[in-house]
């Protein structure tokens, strides 16, 4: 069974703020799940769907429907870090197309900056079987990163200044976007002489430390068809988990190889029928390898493929992440996998910043990337359009 | 022996041996009797083929940098240690482990870089398996 065009995203809304103080991680929840509902011309008492993943407080989807108030026939709690919530928009797609409800609203919230949490994930890892093997070796979330890193420049001669014209193309957007956290374009050079935090990723190799969140409401097309707003067809899905593989990693791939053309192959289309992409951007290293992955490029060629303003908005060869991504605008919750499609509906919907906006945006990209590229890793990508 | 932490690992029924042999300066590994897969992390069955038919085997404790970074400064107790160096071991016998890099300028390691293990242990028996560059020691 394919979703292709069988499920809608009809709202979509990213918390203004990067710091809340004072407010709940189940406050934030609830603010983002009004403003996506609100965008969408919809109410709480139309949901029968609800997502969220380890970001959400005490039993998920269970304590967060009673928070709410919701009345649900389908829950999903799939917890795959940063890329949950692309993943979700696949399972609402499937849900829908099943017949299972017709309003999936998904949410993520949560306050790494107040809490002085920092960089890394907020998943329940408790005594998981890998922990005693990985986890006390000094193996900060950037290290593991750094490793990818290291290895794709052995391999393939990639370049740290070929990492930073990624950060470079993110600033040259956020300078756009009035509720960024960081809103300074930045040179290739002030990226290379950024504080080295694991060599050989610079402190501008990194996303931003944020507090915020986001959700989407994704509809059957029979709300859609009843809603004044301009909905975005799902029209392709694909989901892999990359792991260790029994000691045998490899850190040059991830688990993008498969998830990409899966999702290709759903919507009948092939990376240059793509307008723009949003890709993960834990890290500069994340966005490289995953367009090579994504088929965007050649295993290797990334460093070329991002070189020279490629990656720029409106007129680059790919425009990416145009709302700043994570490593300038936002990464609610240590996870950027919301934000990624919420700028992919912002793209379809033409209502980027007009200096960002891709003109003719037929069809966008939005890929995830959770958990960590130097272990293992939930890949998710969605291919959406504006119409079926 | 270096001066990195070290750590209370959890130790199971299933990681038992691994960690016993650690303090007797041995690294000791699944083997697969079915497929001859040498099983990292240690677990009960063989990911590769689903055997549980698996027999403890002393490694050469030899391997190569296959990556590795240097963390300028760490995150808690490790606040204090940088920089170190974080490293996937490739075993010869196959697996590519997460671990450290001890008793070698972090400038000097590079990939592929010949590496012998070191039973890294505390004065309360804590042991941690770090690796050294086979020729500094």
């Amino acid at each position: 069974m394919s979703v292709r065009g069988k499920a809608f995203i009809a709202g979509a809304y990213e918390h203004p703020l990067r710091t809340i103080p004072n407010k709940t991680v189940q406050q934030v929840h609830a603010e983002v799940a009004a403003g996506a509902l609100a965008d969408a011309g919809l109410s709480f008492s139309d949901v029968d769907a609800y997502f969220c993943a380890g970001d959400a407080p005490g039993f998920g989807a269970l304590s967060m429907a009673e928070y709410l108030g919701l009345e649900l026939t389908h829950i999903d709690n799939t917890e795959t870090g940063g890329s949950s919530y692309l993943l979700h928009v696949q399972h609402a797609a499937e849900a829908i197309a099943a017949g299972h409800c017709h309003v999936a609203l998904i949410t993520l919230a949560g306050l790494p900056r107040s809490s002085g949490a920092g960089i890394g994930g907020a998943g329940r890892f408790g005594s998981a079987p890998e922990v005693s093997f990985e986890n006390f070796f000094g193996l900060s979330i950037v290290a593991g990163y750094a490793m990818a890193a290291r290895r794709h420049m052995y391999e393939f001669g990639t370049t740290s200044k070929q990492l930073a014209e990624i950060k470079v193309a993110a600033a040259s957007h956020a300078q756009h976007n009035p509720n960024a956290f960081l809103q300074n374009a930045v040179t290739i050079e002030e990226v290379l002489q950024s504080k080295m935090v694991a060599d050989p990723l610079h402190m501008l190799d990194c996303c931003v430390v944020t507090d915020g969140g986001g959700a989407l409401v994704v509809v059957s097309p029979e709300v859609a068809r009843k809603l004044s707003r301009q909905s975005v067809p799902v029209l392709g899905t694909g989901f892999a988990v990359k792991h260790v593989n029994n000691g045998r990693i490899d850190l040059t791939h991830t688990g993008a190889v498969v998830s990409g053309p899966r999702a290709f192959a759903e919507a009948g289309l092939t990376p240059s029928d793509i307008r723009y992409a949003s890709i993960y951007d834990s890290f500069t290293i994340t966005v490289l390898t995953t367009l090579e992955d994504l088929g965007f490029c050649e295993k290797g060629k990334g460093g070329e493929f991002v070189s020279d303003g490629a990656l720029q908005a409106p007129f680059g060869k790919l425009p990416f992440n145009t709302d700043g991504g994570g490593l300038c605008n936002n990464h609610p919750s240590n996870r950027g996998g919301i934000t990624k499609v919420i700028e992919a509906v912002r793209q379809l919907r033409n209502e980027a910043h007009p200096t960002v906006q891709v003109p003719n945006c037929q069809f966008a990209l939005a890929h995830g990337t959770g958990g960590n590229l130097a272990t293992r890793m939930g890949s998710a990508t969605l291919i959406l359009g504006q119409e079926v | 022996m270096s001066f990195l932490p070290l750590a209370d690992v959890e130790v199971n029924n299933e990681t038992q041996p691994f960690w016993d042999a650690l303090k007797n300066n041995a690294l000791l590994l699944p083997r697969c009797t079915s497929c001859t897969s040498v099983v990292w992390y240690p677990r009960a069955h063989c990911p590769v083929c689903f055997s549980t038919e698996l027999q403890w085997e002393e490694m050469s404790g030899r391997g190569t940098i296959y990556s590795y970074s240097i963390v300028a400064k760490g995150n808690g107790r490790w606040k204090e240690s940088g920089p170190y160096v974080v490293a996937y071991v490739e075993l010869a016998e196959g697996p590519r482990i997460l671990t450290n890099i001890v008793g070698v300028a972090p400038s000097e390691v590079h990939i592929n870089m010949s590496v012998q293990a070191v039973f890294d242990t505390g004065d309360d028996g804590r042991v941690l398996l770090r690796f050294t560059s086979v020729s500094t020691s």
